[in-house]
């Protein structure tokens, strides 16, 4: 069994309730997903979703059937993980003591990351990335002290022609 | 011309062909029902004594007639009291739009008296479900949900509207059904590959679900069966769709199937499953139930190919429409060989299931009532042993004459089937049932009586929770927890109470005048037969075994 992460996109009307009527189908169906990211598309009736789950070939399959199955999605595809790219967005606040704030910044040079916020007791970074870039600064940043973090989810779109529509 | 939202309901069943709907009022949906009710002579009603029984008896009106059933509730407790109806539904692929009103949209959210969120709760168990928000969008929003109920694989769509919705005005334009719109695609290379594997396979097997009957292909799929050489088993949903007097024709197999069937099914070497979804009841054990063969699945469902049975090929469509180009492209085989050993099978003294006939049994009155019913007379069925039964004598002659719950095995569905379908049908319908499945609704009787409607109920009487109890008999050492109900209920005097006939047979020496009687009485009536209480339903192949297991003596 591979249970490689995959990644689904969609194109899903931008009705009330579509992102209640996916969520349930991948709960009662058993399906485990990791992430899922959705935001408005350039024509506002439509929405995109990114959706990240662990499973088997036979869980892919029917991961794409039946949420395609559903009156509101318009498009449901298994991303080509080699013709894509994937980002995530971090946002993360360090409490970065007197004296360790030097070391953070250095850091988030090398990961790319920027400071959006300063305060007397912390410091807050935004960094955009792969999933595994993403973890590795989290993981960098642990010994800090996080005092708090959010992660978007992975979203994704193809290369080149490759175009969901 | 500025009409409300009450009366665009109304015009819009109207013009999507609805003839008839069946629902309960109350505060919600009261503006509808006033708008229906002043339209009576162009759009029916009947009114139920519970919503779950309008939800069975729209259902059984459209599997009877093939046309979308309607059901409306109020909010609250009648749309939840619609859920099994829905789910049984949904289930069995029926198409079926169900109408509920709500509180008014600023009461939503609150608790308000009768607000449930009847969009969430039947979201898993309805193909597309809508809250209406704007009027502007409510004659739209209904066409679009009987396209969806009828398209593709049909199934149930729910539609709440709130109070002040009904009651808005706004402009109204009259549209038409825009009809199905699906288009079966299959690849001329698939059909090539289908062609391959059914020349290469020395013992096909059909195996016919009930997309047989919902997409109306006997026709196509008995000359099917006839240019590839195969016998045809069914499922539960597929039996109607075989005539009981077709040489190919096996009977249901699965869990209680015939032996013969289910044998046969053992003995192939490629199964040609026909739109069915392979439910366990039908499979048992999955691992032995594949070893050895390879499956053809056609379907119109793409996401049945491989849910269940993994397919070796597969073609995505309306069944008729891809039998008739397979059966376009077939040249005749025969397979003699392979005809013997079904024949040989099919003779078997063990394949020939017969009952203890020095009792009063429910093979006699099954096929003493068969000899009443002309070969288009709908029967309906309740849920547990006497449903077996009625699956396994009862010969069926035309597609959508069993009505019966196959995939929820929803006690109580029988009743309100058996009026719809006498409704939408026109006809006599008979409805077999359990004493315990009657007793689950069996206040629907004051419908039937309310309607005059021409329902002979057989009400296979052991005086148990049968199906439940020979699983306790052959399972759990004879512990018959919560099975044996000692009901006094007097099921002539009740009929009779409710305005119905009722008869009892107890004797087999009575049965047939009893019947006599029976079938002659105008309006519903009833006919207990008392029967053994450890009857068994068998052949039996226990719950995730495969054939090896079969239990054939009792
Ligand atoms: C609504 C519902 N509740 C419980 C069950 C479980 N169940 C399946 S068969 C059965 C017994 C049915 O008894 P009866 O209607 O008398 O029919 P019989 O088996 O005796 O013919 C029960 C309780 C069910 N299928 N549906």
């Amino acid at each position: 069994m591979t249970n490689n992460l995959s990644i689904l996109s969609l194109l899903v009307r931008n009705e009330p309730a579509v992102l209640t009527r996916i969520s349930s189908l991948i709960a009662r169906r058993g399906f485990n997903i990791d992430s899922l990211a959705v935001g408005e598309t350039h024509d506002r009736s439509i929405s995109r979703m990114t959706i990240t789950f662990r499973g088997d070939e036979y869980v892919k399959d029917q991961i794409v059937k039946q949420i395609s199955k559903l009156h509101d999605v318009i498009k449901a595809e298994l991303m080509d993980v080699t013709e894509m790219v994937a980002r995530e967005l971090l946002l993360v606040k360090v409490e970065a003591k007197n004296g360790q704030r030097g070391e953070i910044v250095q850091a988030a040079q090398v990961f790319g990351a920027n400071i959006i916020e300063l305060s007397q007791e912390s410091l807050t970074l935004e960094m955009s990335g792969e999933v595994s870039k993403v973890t590795e600064f989290i993981e960098f940043l642990k010994p800090y002290g996080i005092a708090e973090l959010c992660r978007t989810g992975t979203t994704a779109l193809g290369k080149g022609q490759y175009i969901l529509n | 011309m500025k009409i409300s939202g009450a009366q665009i309901v109304i015009e819009t069943l109207i013009e999507q062909g609805v003839e008839m709907v069946f629902g309960y009022p109350g505060g919600a949906v009261i503006d509808i029902f006033d708008a229906l009710d002043r339209s009576r002579d162009r759009l029916n009603y009947t009114v139920s004594c519970h919503e779950q029984g309008a939800a069975h008896a729209a259902d059984g009106y459209a599997r009877s007639t093939g046309k979308t059933g309607v059901v409306m509730a109020t909010s609250g407790p009648g749309a939840t009291n619609l859920v099994t109806g829905i789910a049984t539904a949904y289930l069995d692929s029926t198409p079926l739009v169900a109408i509920t009103g709500n509180v008014a949209q600023s009461l939503m959210g609150k608790d308000s008296f009768q607000e449930v969120d009847i969009r969430g709760i039947t979201m898993p168990i309805t193909k597309h479900n809508y809250l209406v928000q704007d009027i502007n969008k409510l004659a739209d929003i209904i066409r679009e949900a009987f396209a969806i109920a009828n398209s593709g694989r049909p199934g149930p769509v729910l539609i709440d509207i709130p109070k002040d919705i009904q009651v808005g005005e706004c402009e109204f334009i009259p549209g038409k059904p825009n009809g199905s719109k699906y288009k079966t695609r299959v690849k001329e290379e698939e059909l090539e590959r289908a062609m391959k594997l059914i020349n290469e396979a020395e013992r096909p097997i059909i195996y016919a679900g009930g997309g047989i009957v919902s997409s109306d292909a006997t026709e196509e799929l008995l000359q099917f069966a006839d240019l590839i050489d195969a016998p045809i088993g069914s499922s539960m949903m597929g039996l109607s769709a075989v005539p009981h007097d077709h040489p190919k024709r096996l009977g249901m197999t699965g869990m209680h199937g015939k032996l013969a069937a289910s044998k046969a099914m053992s003995m192939s070497d490629l199964v040609v499953a026909i739109g069915t979804r392979f439910s366990d009841r039908a499979t048992g054990n999955k691992k032995e139930f594949t070893k050895g063969r390879k499956f053809l699945h056609i379907d119109i469902d793409p996401a049945e190919i491989g849910k269940n049975i993994p397919a070796y090929v597969s073609l995505v469509g309306d069944v008729k429409q891809v039998l008739t180009m397979l059966n376009d492209k077939l040249e005749k085989t025969m397979r003699v060989e392979w005809h013997n050993e079904i024949e040989e099978v099919k003779e078997h003294p063990d394949s020939r299931l017969e009952m203890d006939d020095s009792r009063l049994n429910p093979q006699m009155v099954i096929e003493a009532v068969r000899e009443f019913t002309g070969d288009d007379e709908v029967v309906a069925t309740d849920v547990g042993q006497h449903q077996m039964w009625v699956s396994q004598y009862y010969k069926f002659s035309k597609p959508r004459t069993l009505l019966t719950s196959g995939g929820l095995g929803t006690m109580g569905f029988g009743m309100g089937a058996a009026i719809g379908a006498a409704i939408g049908s026109k006809k006599r319908t008979v409805l077999f049932t359990g004493d315990g499945s009657f007793h689950m609704n069996m206040n629907e009787l004051a419908t039937a009586v309310s309607n005059q409607l021409p329902i002979v109920i057989i009400i296979m009487n052991n005086n148990a929770l049968g199906m439940v109890r020979q699983w306790q008999t052959l399972f759990f050492d004879k512990r018959y927890a919560g099975t044996t109900l000692n009901r006094r209920t007097d099921f002539v005097k009740f009929a009779e109470a409710l305005g119905a006939t009722g008869y009892r047979v107890e004797d087999k020496d009575n049965l047939n005048d009893t019947l006599e009687k029976a079938f002659q009485t105008e309006g519903p009536v009833i006919v207990e037969a008392l029967i053994f209480n450890d009857e068994k339903v068998l052949p039996m192949i226990p719950p995730g075994r495969s054939i090896k297991d079969v239990i054939i003596k009792g």
